[in-house]
């Protein structure tokens, strides 16, 4: 059994990062929230971009989020008039028993006081999770974030089925995985259902896919068109160009769909391989697996992607030697060994799921050690969802 | 030796690493790295693209990641060059994209 050090949370999740999470729950309130968090050591500030309306898909994300055992304390930090509240993500957080506190700047006095009393409760809880200890836990508490981004020839051939091998091997000891992107799936509905673990998650499949190349098709984009790109590039068909993004989530039989929407955010009931509604655009795509409770994300990239997360940290896999020699100081694993038959498959993704396992367990990625921090929050329109009937 | 890489120990075709000349020998490796094979291209075969491992009649299924990525539209033999030219689809047939290509 391979374990990780962890920080267990109130609720029983079990924590990688030790993080204090201050949200602004409408960016009219972001400038205070991301001066607060700047005094305090280890704290960060998020915010979302989707007006003051209530978007429930927003609401859920931040709770999501919130709620993600890497996050030790939140401080809710509102104008005061939006729709949105402080108290309504407090509410939806309060349930893991962490510290929930809320500053509003209409209440509180403006923005000098307000960042004096948010730093003050934020300053105290800081002094607190200081005195956590990490603990040894089962793998089988890890849930795995999987993502490409910024991908090449490369990406099927090497990181994708390597990333695929870490993932098998964490399902295997208990642990949970979730990969997203449903355009990426596109034409691999009846391969995907295939592996459904029953006839009710091989219809959600079937579904979200279809959904997404309707939403796609809507906007003038017909999701199956193979580039002459790709088909120079060596992919013969939409199968073939869509396995090789898929099979960065493993060969493990597909436990569900978790819906993400302005109904549900869903979280993994249980161990195993799910698939996420979510979407392809890279930071919100994290996001929002992180929403779902992922401790730690693998991200695969053939050209060099950068980017990292405010509350998880994001291990870079690429499998393209020159972009990994390039881009040393944003590249965690080099699965360019593959292709000069120097290492195999196998192998590398033996490589990756220990360094998953040291990572959780403390170890910076590349991208934590420089102080990113992304994070964005994506909704979709529910007035083109309607017309699309999907509500 | 060239290499060519078997993505999943069913696959019956495996992606070569680098360009590989007509008549030239690759070294295949399985996901294990072991050396499975040592067959001649048939043709050409350039960076990224798929090599045959068996020979395959036409309607016969095109393995690769363990799955069905297409279906071969003739008779491939072992070594040969496996694309557009000579497998099809089981979705979007892949003439609608290689004439908008051309």
């Amino acid at each position: 059994m391979t374990e990780f050090y962890g920080y267990e949370r109130p609720d029983g999740s079990v924590g990688v990062r030790n993080h204090l999470l201050v949200i602004a729950p409408i960016d009219c309130s972001y400038e205070p929230a991301k001066r607060i968090a700047a005094q305090v050591e280890g704290a960060v500030a998020v915010t979302q971009r989707h007006g003051c309306g209530l978007d429930e898909m927003v609401a859920n994300t931040l709770i999501g989020v919130g709620c993600n055992p890497n996050v030790a304390g939140v401080l809710l930090v509102g104008l005061g008039c939006e729709t949105l509240t402080s108290e309504i993500l407090a509410k939806g957080i309060e349930p893991t028993g962490k510290p929930v506190e809320i500053v509003v700047c209409q209440r509180d006095g403006g923005t000098l006081k307000t960042i004096e009393k948010g730093t003050r409760i934020l300053q105290g809880m800081a002094q607190e999770i200081a005195e956590l200890r990490r603990e040894p836990f089962s793998v089988s508490k890890l849930t795995l974030a999987v993502e490409c981004g910024g991908s090449d020839a490369t990406s099927g051939l090497a990181a994708n089925p390597a990333t695929g091998v870490a993932a098998d091997m964490l399902i295997d000891e208990g642990g949970t995985a979730i990969f997203s992107e449903p355009q990426e799936m596109t034409g691999t509905q009846h391969i995907l259902a295939g592996r459904a673990v029953n006839e009710r998650v091989a219809k959600a499949i079937h579904e979200m896919i279809d959904r997404q190349e309707r939403r796609m098709k809507a906007m003038g984009v017909d999701s199956r068109f193979m580039s002459k790109g790709n088909i120079d590039g060596g992919l013969t068909t939409i199968e073939e160009k869509s396995l090789g993004a898929i099979r960065k989530g493993g060969t493990r039989p597909i436990q569900g769909v978790l819906e993400n929407s302005w109904r549900r955010l869903e979280r993994p009931t249980r161990g195993g391989l799910w698939l996420q509604d979510g979407t392809g655009w890279d930071v919100p795509s994290v996001t929002h697996m992180v929403a779902a409770g992922a401790q730690v994300v693998a991200f695969t990239t053939g050209r060099g992607s950068t980017t990292g997360h405010a509350v998880a940290p994001v291990l870079k896999i690429t499998g393209n030697p020159e972009t990994y020699a390039r881009m040393a100081d944003n590249m965690d694993i080099n699965a360019g060994t593959i292709l000069d038959g120097s290492e195999s498959l196998r192998s590398v993704g033996e490589r990756i799921f220990k360094t998953i396992v040291e990572v959780a367990s403390g170890r910076k990625t590349k991208a934590e050690a420089l102080g990113y921090q992304d994070f964005t929050v994506f909704s979709r329109s529910r007035i083109a969802e309607h017309l699309l009937g999907f509500c | 030796m060239k290499k060519a890489i078997q993505i999943d120990v069913s696959d019956n075709v495996a992606t070569v690493t680098s360009d590989v000349n007509q008549g030239e020998t690759v070294e295949v490796l399985s996901p294990d790295g072991d050396v499975i094979m040592k067959p001649r291209t048939r043709d050409a075969i350039p960076f990224g693209h798929k090599i045959a491992l068996n020979d395959l009649d036409g309607g016969d299924r095109v393995v690769k990641y363990g799955e069905t990525i297409g279906v071969a539209s003739r008779p491939i033999r072992t070594g040969e060059w496996v694309h557009t030219h000579n497998v099809e689809s089981a979705v979007v047939p892949t003439s609608a994209f290689t004439e908008e290509c051309s």
